[in-house]
């Protein structure tokens, strides 16, 4: 399974230009190691493209924030979801890992129990929407891959997340 | 013997005990003001050379063992540039009026010798000078050059030990996590050195994410949590042969905060399965048994020295807060019930305290409380303490300090179960979830 992961111009540019960003937002996740050496090599037309990947990252939206310890999905979450189940059962050739992500305010290993919690929500919530559970996995990362690192709620809110990470293959 | 009585109370006192000492009187020549320890000053001469091999040793063995003192906060080394007398002979008699001229309440003498293929002999003597006798008996202590800090490292245990009435803690190592990397996509290797931070070596690569490792009891083995097959999974490996293997493979599932017991064959750990987390025991070539049951969190177990019980935190209330269970599992008792939240308990190895991570309005906190939860004393504070981990004698806590933002980068220190003598642990770069060794054999 490998990852399709894009690169493009354009966010390089918005993270040059952004306070407290990093190069954690290149990959679609930006949690998996190495994730930048499997990048999928999809150029940034493919945006444009509602069946790809870059489309998914960007237009549907790949990630869903939480509250301080919370892992219940707020309205905008749910929508975020909805989009991505319907993107994934158009594009029926993609399985995804959900990663789930926790701000620095948390010891090791609650934060990677809260991250479960997190990334279960969205499985879910996404089976519930028809997305077969076959094509999901979950992961948590707890604290140790934030996107943000200033330690200020402006980061953490970005921090504690679950992302849909796409990759190619039916799933399991 | 009176005077050094007298000291030993107070450096009773120093480490937190209680009992009869404390109620004497007299000329008490540690003075406590606004509750801090006097320190005991002691004097270590450059260790006698018996023989040309011997000549650096010598002098390196004698600033291990002042430092390894020193460092307790509980004694003070005199500087060698004082020193009315040197030892030139270790077996000449101590000139007990040159050393108390200079307050020096106690004295370590010591000689080596380095034979043919590198084989080290440190003989030491602990003296009280002011009564002008041995405290203890003269030992020998035999090793290699490559391990000569390990033979310093248990002359100073000895005499902390004989001055202090506690066990030593200084010949023992820690493992950790050395950090690389910015924040946001740190590399993370397990490390291992002295408890002093010398003797760094690394024991898995930065390929994957690699998490709080525990020693067995023994310090043998480490067991800790690793991302190597791109989920959280528990991994056992050998110190020695640095060969290691997965303990706990379930599909769909993240394994992680593994422990050892006591025996030091059965661990205890977290599993997660479909969001929810609990506790689970895995004993050697057995199934993994479920020991909690409820939809919370229940996570960072760790075991009374006995074996007879196990602590761990919980949000069933809500929040984080500490529990105590039966070794099989049963209803657990809540002990924490002070403000905030409470996580990582790690039972004392003596059996009398567990050491917590306490968040409080923003703050983090390395805390201790009796095993029932009573006496509950916050010992740091800061933007992110966490994860405390016992000396071998149970009288000193190192954790993990994070500072805040890009730059804020964990760090490794060290506090007395006190709350005094908090400092550093010098490390190589960045490091985290410290586990110490129980004392080397």
């Amino acid at each position: 399974m490998k990852n399709i992961l894009v690169k493009s111009g354009l966010i390089a540019l918005a993270v040059a230009v952004s306070a407290c960003t990093d190069a954690g937002r290149f990959g679609a996740g930006g949690a998996n190691d190495g994730a930048g050496a499997n990048a999928g090599g999809a150029g940034y037309d493919s945006v444009n493209d509602p069946s790809s990947p870059a489309y998914f990252q960007q237009n549907v939206g790949d990630r869903v924030l939480f509250s301080v310890d919370q892992s219940t999905l707020s309205p905008q979450a749910q929508s975020t979801l909805d989009g991505q189940a319907t993107w994934l059962a158009s594009n029926p050739s993609y399985s995804a890992i959900v990663e789930g992500h926790a701000d620095e305010q948390g010891t090791r290993e609650y934060n990677l129990a809260l991250g479960a919690r997190r990334a279960n929500s969205v499985q879910e919530y996404l089976i519930s929407k028809g997305v077969a559970g076959s094509r999901l996995r979950t992961v948590s990362y707890g604290k140790e891959r934030p996107i943000e690192v200033c330690s200020t709620e402006v980061c953490y809110a970005k921090n504690r997340r679950a992302v849909t990470v796409l990759s190619a293959g039916q799933g399991s | 013997m009176k005077r050094l009585t007298q000291l030993m109370a107070g450096l009773a006192l120093a480490l937190g005990l209680s009992g009869p000492l404390l109620a004497q009187d007299g000329p008490l020549r540690i003075e406590i003001t606004e509750g801090v320890i006097e320190p005991l000053p002691f004097a270590v001469p450059t260790f006698s050379a018996e023989n040309a091999a011997a000549q650096e040793l010598a002098a390196q063995l004698a600033q291990v063992v002042a430092d390894d003192l020193s460092g307790t906060g509980l004694f003070r080394q005199i500087p060698r540039d004082a020193f009315i007398s040197g030892v030139s002979d270790f077996n000449a008699p101590v000139q007990y009026a040159d050393w108390k001229a200079i307050n020096a309440q106690a004295l370590v003498t010591g000689a080596v010798s380095v034979a043919e293929g590198g084989r080290v002999t440190v003989k030491f003597r602990l003296f009280d000078v002011f009564s002008e006798a041995p405290l203890g008996e003269g030992l020998q202590l035999g090793g290699t050059t490559t391990s000569w800090r390990r033979i310093a490292h248990k002359v100073a245990d000895q005499v902390y030990s004989r001055i202090t009435g506690e066990g030593g803690y200084f010949d023992s190592r820690v493992v950790f996590v050395s950090e690389t990397g910015p924040k946001n996509a740190r590399q993370k290797r397990l490390a291992v050195m002295d408890y002093d931070g010398a003797n760094v070596q690394y024991l898995t690569d930065s390929a994957s994410i690699v998490l709080a490792p525990r020693f067995s009891p023994n310090g043998s083995r480490v067991i800790y949590t690793s991302y190597e097959t791109g989920f959280p999974k528990v991994y056992m490996m050998d110190v020695g042969t640095v060969q290691r293997r997965i303990l706990e493979d379930q599909p769909g599932t993240m394994a992680f905060a593994p422990r050892f017991a006591p025996d030091g064959n059965t661990v205890v750990f977290s599993l997660e399965k479909g969001g929810n987390t609990d506790i689970y025991r895995l004993t050697p070539g057995g199934a993994a048994t479920q020991l909690t049951n409820s939809p919370a969190i229940e996570t960072a177990p760790s075991y009374a020295p006995d074996g007879s019980k196990i602590v761990f935190e919980s949000d069933r209330s809500g929040n984080q807060q500490l529990y105590v269970m039966g070794a099989n599992g049963g209803e657990p008792t809540r002990i924490s019930f002070g403000e905030g939240r409470y996580g990582t308990p790690v039972w004392s190895p003596r059996g009398d305290y567990i050491a917590f991570t306490k968040q409080h309005q923003g703050r983090f906190h390395i805390g201790v409380m009796r095993t029932d939860g009573s006496e509950e004393r916050l010992l740091t504070a800061s933007f992110l303490d966490e994860g405390p981990t016992w000396s071998p004698n149970g009288r000193v806590i190192m954790f993990t300090r994070v500072g805040s933002g890009a730059q804020g980068e964990p760090a490794l220190y060290s506090v007395d179960l006190t709350g005094r003598n908090l400092k550093r642990i010098p490390t190589p770069g960045p490091a985290s979830d410290p586990a110490w060794s129980p004392l080397l054999p």
